[in-house]
């Protein structure tokens, strides 16, 4: 079995995310990037079913600029085998990335493809769906438990109600919750190693697919500040002023 | 221009946010359907077309569409889209797995999570767990739109009598099969529409616990809600989850209790009316989106809260 897995650069989860002051966006100069935290968890599994030994092969896509490079070859410390690098600029809408992704699919044709259920930057929650929808795969979302069976998975996932349990055939795509696994971290040797690894660059421009945003950023702005509060003495005091003052209880 | 909603139900009764999204929709545009796709859910057709902001309900009938899979859902809603101008629904797990299968076979960049309607092409929406808000405007013909809930006022569910017609159900997806759904039942308000959430984190260091929490929620009639490390930790269930990848719910009162505040737990409830926010922790991050911070050992003041609360004479439900 070969999986593929698409990973994201992304502000590190750990940053406070500041607003540009002319309203085009967020800095993102000289700030901490990261992998995207659940796309970590979606390496994790693969390379946890590879040394199950039932899988062969872990393809880790990226589509970005040239530095998402890094991303990729984090996925190759933690044990993906190869790597791809869809070498795009500016903003890359999920509809576009799905559609690159479809290519790389329709090339490398992977029997599993496992991603992140959402990007925590501009937190869409789309591409896996999107991808499945191109492919008319099965897709199984939020997964927080699979179970790899002869020519299916069973994908527990996680719903506003409680859990769900389905049953996908494969080829199918899985987007991962944080509560899959415990991503390993690469360790020195696998990150020397990872550098020989191969890693294909391809432009977005030579899969055919129109990467044009389709969606206009007018303005990004900070979010409406909340007033600072106060801080109370005691349990009595805190009831006194939420049923006198806040009126709340 | 007329919307298509499609409602979120259990095929017996409409889902509380799919009211919260029709008022979003009906601010797109007033002529607005809602597609009710499900297994003799005729109790869910008739009492959507109740609502007085709906204009159409088209029911389609069908055993496949029971466990709502969205690989049954698709082919539905994409032949029916060719009428309208927007396709919406909550962005709760049930539209965040669904409507995006749509968008891509519509070939449309999908807007997520909106928060406000700002022109029935424009739209707000916070980004980076919500430490910006963008305003974006979709340039596709046809638009395809999730919506925060808990960023609208729910529909009026009565007085209205919205025309119902039948349409043809889709062919059946057989790749995928619905195996179980494990709901926790409770007799609590729901987490996501609930006056009062009290939440726990990590400093509850144990399910067990999670008792002191639950005897003031009995109290107050709140939702019980918890951070990503409670839940990561075994102490409560997922569903109780409030973040950035989680819940996120604007109650009018929030008590976080040891919760440090991480901005993935922000995301989830700093738009709530009243915080209040109890932690050993005098320097934690949650104390800077607090109205009332209490610098306390939890179990020491979870117990202290219940008996103050005893002692009210009334207590707001």
């Amino acid at each position: 079995m070969k999986i593929l897995v698409a990973v994201k650069r992304v502000i590190d989860y750990n940053v406070q995310v500041r607003v540009k002051e002319d309203g085009t966006g967020v800095v993102t100069d000289n700030v901490k990037m990261s992998t995207n935290p659940p796309d970590d968890n979606a390496i994790e599994e693969a390379v946890k079913i590879k040394e199950s030994g039932k899988a062969k092969e872990i393809v880790a896509v990226t589509v970005g600029e040239e530095k998402s490079q890094e991303t990729v070859r984090k996925a190759l410390a933690v044990g993906a085998d190869r790597g791809i690098l869809v070498k795009a600029d500016g903003i890359i809408e999920p509809l576009a990335v799905s559609k690159i992704l479809q290519k790389i699919v329709e090339k490398e044709k992977p029997d599993l493809v496992f991603m992140g259920k959402q990007a925590i930057d501009d937190d869409c929650n789309q591409t896996g769906q999107m991808l499945a929808a191109l492919l008319n795969w099965p897709q199984a979302t939020f997964a927080s438990k699979i179970e790899v069976k002869d020519k299916s998975l069973e994908v527990t996932r996680e719903v506003d109600e409680g859990l769900e349990v389905i049953e996908v055939n494969t080829p199918s795509i899985v987007t991962c919750d944080l509560r899959l696994n415990e991503p390993r971290y690469a360790s020195l040797p696998n990150i020397m190693k990872a550098k020989k690894k191969p890693l294909e660059q391809i432009n977005a421009s030579d899969l055919g697919v129109d990467t044009k945003p389709r969606i206009e950023q007018i303005k990004v702005e900070e979010p409406p500040k909340r007033k600072a509060g106060i801080k109370v003495a005691s349990v009595a005091e805190l009831v006194q002023k939420l049923k006198n003052e806040a009126k709340v209880i | 221009m007329s919307v298509l909603l499609i409602a979120e139900h259990n095929n017996k009764e409409v889902k509380p946010f799919t009211l919260n999204a029709i008022t979003a929709a009906s601010e797109i545009d007033q002529d607005l359907h809602v597609i009710v796709i499900g297994n003799k859910a005729e109790a869910v057709v008739k009492s959507i077309s109740e609502i007085p902001n709906v204009k159409k309900v088209i029911h389609i009938d069908n055993e496949i569409y029971e466990n709502y899979l969205p690989e049954n859902f698709t082919s539905v809603i994409t032949k029916h889209a060719e009428n309208y101008s927007h396709i919406v629904c909550s962005a709760n797990t049930f539209g965040k797995n669904l409507m995006p299968r749509v968008a891509a076979l519509l070939d449309t960049s999908q807007v997520s999570d909106i928060i406000k309607v700002v022109a029935p092409d424009t739209f707000l929406r916070p980004i980076y767990a919500g430490n910006a808000f963008a305003t974006v405007k979709s340039t596709d013909k046809k638009k395809c739109i999730t919506i925060r809930p808990t960023s609208f006022d729910p529909a009026a569910t009565s007085g209205g009598s919205a025309e119902i017609v039948k349409g043809d159900s889709g062919e059946s997806f057989s790749s995928t099969k619905f195996i179980k759904r494990e709901e926790v039942k409770s007799d609590r308000p729901e987490l996501g529409t609930a006056r009062i959430v009290i939440s726990g984190g990590r400093g509850m260091q144990s399910g067990d616990n999670f008792k002191l929490i639950t005897a003031i929620a009995d109290k107050l009639n709140a939702a019980i809600g918890a951070s990503r490390a409670a839940v990561d930790a075994g102490y409560i269930t997922n569903d109780h989850q409030v973040g950035q990848t989680g819940k996120v719910v604007v109650p009018d009162l929030y008590i976080a209790v040891g919760i440090s505040g991480a901005i993935q737990h922000l995301a989830g409830m700093k738009e709530s009316k009243i915080i209040v926010a109890i932690n050993k922790d005098g320097e934690a991050p949650i104390f800077s989106v607090a109205d009332y911070g209490l610098e306390a050992d939890l179990f020491e003041a979870l117990p202290k809260f219940l008996e103050e609360l005893n002692k009210l004479n009334t207590i707001q439900k």
